[in-house]
């Protein structure tokens, strides 16, 4: 259980994120929406301990993000930001190799080498798994750092946007991936999301965010409706539902 | 781009060593005229000097590369050593020539140290706080950084006591051909004492190639780690410009053969082979310009053309980016 209490976070006079308070607990895949600058990346920032809030705290299976020793919480929660740019020239390999450092702190056994293997070959890239990152697409790298937190095998995965630079195939792909990752038992994963289509067919539950505090929380069916898209989003359109699944169609 | 062949680390490493030993070697021998044990003793003295030299560049280099995330700066480059020479230089204006004079020189070097580790871990969070990091600016500031720091010792050296400026030149105008004996074995100490701390820290500095914030997901505590890390810079920094003094871009013409050599990221391969090919280009240059070819002064001019012209390469591809 991720337990996020009265958390606050501002940048000069603006708060990015307002007093948040939301319990996610084990399991199933959590998406977060909300319109650009509503606070999303950085509440998971926060959540990951990348970024301090003011005030507030997050507890991650009772242990309290800031005051637990780094490895202690890396086993128990992976993140994967949005920016995918690595300084050093490194294959798929030696990336997703990282993945398992919580667990042998740098000296892998061929247990963590068969789930680094395991892990390239889970998002699709074992055909290429000595390129160097250099030489990739941008969806081949972002599917690279996917794998490397695969590969970390933490109980709660925190994904930033994880579906940039994806073409239609590659973000199905991906999301059936995460859907599989949540269904395992006891594993949970959170997913700032842009698309609400994606949002609506992939996820358990949606918390919607705006202006650094959430505004909506739910099944799918509870959240993605007309006043989502016309006070949080601002656009014109209709939420239509084809097979139980909610739909979104923007007015032209 | 080109084809990557992948290149044995092994192999790589083994090659670098003996021409490493190689250089030593030859220096300690070549040309030799008069009594061995004179030669070797005064051979081997600068040749130890040189090592300690090569070393603390090397992995010093290396070690601030992978703190900054980048491979254009080094500490000479953001003018640390600047920094070391005004330290020794109001060090010496403060006490006066006789005062300095009178205290130890392995004593003065300990307090100049210290006084290094504090100073540079204050310029370090001056130029690299904030997220917003921009390499151009940051280049910019240490190299007027550098400038600054020079300008002020050369300014102190100016009006301090004609007297002063003697014991300061006898301590301080150290380079390659001149070393100070006396420092060689706390420098050595130091570079040992650097390793023993930094040793069992190479796999976490491997997280922290991926980035700060990647290192901190993956469990590493990077402000702890990058605190004790930077001090183990600071105290190479000082131990090599004590020794020879300033190299501007020694350390980044070693520490980038080194990355075009390895096919790994890993510090453990990496370091040994930035280290020997310091040796190579310190122990072998000087040897080859002496011996061979005659010349007295000119390794330092040599490698600063040879890093220098590397540093505008690095640079011009980065930008290119």
């Amino acid at each position: 259980m991720i337990e996020i209490d009265k958390v606050c976070k501002r940048y000069g006079d603006t708060l990015v994120v307002d007093t948040v308070s939301l319990a996610i607990p084990r399991g199933g895949v959590v998406g977060i929406v909300g319109p650009n600058g509503a606070g999303k990346s950085t509440l998971l920032s926060i959540i990951s301990r990348l970024m301090k809030s003011d005030s507030g705290r997050v507890l991650v299976d009772g242990l309290d993000v800031m005051k637990t020793p780094g490895r202690e919480l890396a086993r128990r929660l992976s993140v994967m930001r949005q920016e995918n740019h690595v300084a050093a020239r490194l294959t798929i390999r030696d990336l997703v190799a990282f993945g398992r450092f919580p667990h042998n702190r740098g000296r892998p056994n061929r247990d963590d080498q068969e789930r680094v293997a395991a892990a390239i070959a889970f998002v699709g890239l074992d055909a290429m798994a000595d390129r160097f990152l250099d030489q990739l697409s941008g969806g081949q790298r972002q599917r690279a750092f996917v794998a490397m937190a695969l590969a970390q095998d933490a109980d709660y995965a925190l994904f930033d946007e994880p579906l940039n630079n994806l073409d239609i195939h590659h973000a199905v792909s991906m999301m059936r991936l995460f859907r599989r990752m949540g269904d395992q038992p006891g594993k949970t994963v959170v997913i700032v999301l842009h698309d609400l289509n994606i949002a609506a067919t992939y996820a358990d539950r949606i918390i919607v965010m705006q202006n650094g505090r959430v505004v909506g929380d739910g099944a799918p069916s509870e959240v993605i409706n007309g006043h989502l898209l016309s006070e949080v989003f601002r656009v014109e359109g209709d939420v239509i539902e084809i097979d139980g699944r909610r739909v979104v169609s923007v007015a032209p | 781009m080109p084809p990557d062949r992948p290149r044995s680390a092994r192999l790589v490493l083994v090659a670098v060593t003996s021409l490493a030993i190689l250089s030593a070697v030859a220096f300690m021998t070549l040309d030799a005229k008069g009594p061995w044990s004179f030669i070797l003793t005064h051979r081997g003295i600068r040749l130890a000097a040189l090592i300690t030299v090569a070393y603390a560049i090397a992995v010093s280099t290396v070690l601030f590369q992978t703190l900054t995330g980048n491979r254009i700066l080094t500490p000479a480059v953001m003018g640390f050593d600047a920094l070391f020479l005004l330290l020794q230089t109001s060090l010496v204006a403060a006490l006066g020539g006789a005062g300095a004079g009178a205290i130890d020189p392995r004593l003065l070097f300990s307090v100049e140290c210290l006084a290094m580790v504090g100073l540079s871990g204050l310029l370090f969070r001056l130029l690299f706080r904030g997220e917003g990091r921009n390499l151009p600016l940051v280049v910019l500031s240490g190299l007027l950084f550098g400038a600054l720091f020079r300008s002020l010792s050369s300014f102190l050296q100016r009006v301090m006591d004609p007297n002063d400026f003697l014991v300061l030149q006898g301590r301080a105008f150290a380079s390659f051909n001149v070393v100070d004996p006396s420092l060689i074995g706390v420098a050595a100490l130091l570079a040992i004492a650097a390793t023993i701390i930094v040793l069992p820290r190479l796999a976490e500095l491997d997280v922290l190639v991926l980035g700060r914030d990647r290192a901190t997901g993956l469990g590493v505590d990077t402000a702890r780690l990058s605190a004790i890390v930077f001090a183990v810079v600071a105290v190479l920094v000082s131990a090599s410009t004590a020794l020879v003094g300033p190299t501007t871009f020694f350390g980044l013409l070693v520490a980038n053969l080194a990355y075009l050599l390895i096919p790994s990221a890993q510090h453990a391969k990496v370091l040994p082979v930035a280290i020997g090919l310091a040796i190579v280009t310190l122990v072998g240059g000087q040897m080859l310009l002496e011996r061979v070819l005659g010349f007295g002064t000119a390794l330092s001019i040599v490698i600063d053309f040879v890093g220098g012209v590397t540093f505008l390469l690095i640079l011009f591809r980065s930008g290119r980016r």
